[in-house]
């Protein structure tokens, strides 16, 4: 490889790799409780093209929350989710939708 | 000038994270004599921790991930390569998404051993890699020696478990092709716990789906070990009796003692031979070999390992981790891929707090989430949500939540969970490994 380009892809690397912000014990507690939609709607909640399950990230935070209380309480049917929203508490989903809505699209 | 600083201050950058180059394959990249992290095993679990440390210390923490399989093959999903409506390649991906897009160091070679004392793993090639963590996820090892004439007839081909999706799932795939229309092909389960409760059930379904398509006179027969069905069983009795009538039957408590390959015969401790033309014949599984020769099986007669749920950290050996299919489970936790991928999160997150010197998360979280395939396209799930109780120190479902399908199992809906079940998988393989 020449230098130039050594140079080039190392920068992206790094750049790629940069930490967004300083975190403490809490924000790593929402991450990792964020963490637990992940595996069905996408790491920080962007689902892969095409998913008919929707990706959370960018989904405004009380729009999030209103969605999880409507499959709680069966406002809003569901093949699966009424059964998943009602292991959260109303704290939690708070967070969580909160850290979705920060997330980019 | 510039361009000489820029490169000094990008070769610090690269070696802050843990890279030992610009090589692009894992294979040319220089062993690191030492990790703050070392993961054993890439599977759902080992490669999810290696990626979730990688996001959670927004890149601060190196991870080496050590895995010999040069590709990542999913075991849920690849019942549909045994009843023929996806090909293997639908379900393999690739682990150059947790070295390109996270940093994650990839050796590619088995662990020979762990001095978890001095805190080594040593690698099939003789290198070894320190640690400060280690993270062991090595699945589960198949017990063929506990069936009579099994190991015989598993190494020669003859009857296959395809428990661990490749090269085994596409051969069990051919023997079902070969079986001539009016044979019987049998699988056998054994006692739980074992790996993916509901996985048997469904490949049934997918044996009859194929046979209903392409050979309507051969059966399916399912001899379980456990007095009844273990996950799902009001579902899936409806479907065999209403889509696969006379073509599957389902037999409880068959504990299979012997096979004979060549009569295709499986003997039990109490029923009758059952003789069959495909045998796939489940043993009784246990915690991986690298678990087992590091001493970690401590629980259910050395079958599984403990761990202390708030980190899944070993209760037989400081600074090692285990997850997935290896641990003693808590109550109501199924031996799954999402749940593997879910204690990999909550590990994770346990050892970056550690590293950062926080307060380790008191009430950690998992899902699990098990769609099966019934027919190509329909599909039940059940889905569960547990919370770690500290007063308790293991995982509970929480009241009220989790479920099964609906028992009317309507097509528009069966269908619709069949589509939320494929997005399900690319959404965490690429959660897994993207």
């Amino acid at each position: 490889m020449k230098p130039q380009a050594y140079i080039f892809s190392a920068v992206l690397l790094a750049g790629a790799f940069a930490s967004a912000h300083a975190q403490n014990a809490q924000q790593l507690n929402i991450r990792s409780l964020a963490a637990t939609c992940a595996n069905c709607h996408g790491t920080n909640g962007k689902a892969q093209e095409g998913s008919a399950v929707v990706t959370l990230a960018g989904l405004p935070k009380d729009y999030i929350v209103a969605q999880m209380a409507a499959f709680k309480s069966g406002a809003r049917p569901a093949t699966i989710m009424h059964q998943l929203a009602k292991g959260y508490t109303d704290a939690q989903i708070s967070e969580v939708a909160g850290y979705f809505a920060a997330q980019k699209k | 000038m510039i361009a000489r600083r820029s490169f000094i201050q990008s070769s610090a950058a690269l070696s802050m994270l843990g890279l030992a180059g610009c090589a692009t394959t894992p294979s040319s990249q220089a062993i690191p004599t030492k990790a703050k992290v070392v993961v054993i095993g890439g599977g759902f679990g080992g490669a999810t921790a290696a990626k979730y440390v990688r996001l959670l210390s927004d890149y601060k923490i190196d991870v080496v991930l050590i895995e010999p399989n040069s590709s990542f093959v999913s075991c849920p999903m690849s019942n549909l390569v045994v009843g023929g409506s996806k090909q293997l390649s639908y379900v393999t991906s690739s682990y150059d998404g947790l070295s390109k897009n996270h940093g994650v160091t990839m050796v590619k070679d088995m662990v020979t051993d762990v001095d978890a004392t001095r805190r080594i793993v040593t690698l099939g090639r003789g290198a070894q890699i320190g640690y400060d963590k280690l993270i062991v996820s090595p699945g589960i090892d198949l017990l063929l020696g506990s069936i009579e004439g099994l190991r015989e007839a598993s190494d020669a081909g003859q009857i296959l478990q395809a428990w661990k999706a490749g090269a085994e799932t596409v051969a069990l795939r051919k023997q079902l092709m070969d079986m001539p229309d009016g044979g019987t092909f049998a699988i056998t389960i054994p006692v739980a716990p074992y790996r993916c409760p509901p996985g048997p059930y469904e490949r049934a379904c997918q044996a009859a789906w194929y046979f209903k398509q392409s050979k309507p006179k051969s059966k399916v027969l399912i001899l379980d070990g456990n007095p009844d069905v273990i996950s799902k069983g009001a579902l899936f009795k409806k479907v065999w009796a209403e889509q696969y009538k006379s073509m599957i039957e389902y037999r409880p408590s068959h504990n299979v003692t012997a096979v004979d390959a060549k009569t295709g015969t499986i003997k039990f401790d109490v029923q009758d031979d059952v003789k069959a033309q495909v045998l796939n014949v489940l043993p009784a599984m246990r915690a991986g070999r690298i678990a087992v020769q590091t001493g970690l099986n401590n629980q259910a007669n050395g079958r599984w390992c403990g761990v202390n749920y708030q980190t899944f950290e070993s209760t037989a050996a400081k600074n090692i981790h285990v997850l997935g299919d290896a641990i003693q489970v808590a109550p109501l936790m199924p031996k799954s891929g999402h749940m593997a991928n879910s204690h990999a999160k909550v590990a994770a997150a346990a050892i970056v707090a550690e590293l950062s010197g926080w307060e380790i998360n008191a009430n950690p979280m998992l899902t699990n989430t098990c769609y099966s395939f019934v027919s190509d396209k329909d599909v039940v799930h059940v889905a569960s949500v547990h919370e770690y109780v500290a007063a308790e120190k293991t995982f509970k479902t929480l009241a009220g939540s989790g479920g099964v399908s609906a028992i009317d199992l309507k097509s528009d809906v069966t269908q619709l969970e069949g589509v939320y079940a494929t997005n399900w998988a690319q959404n965490i393989w690429a959660d897994t490994l993207g």
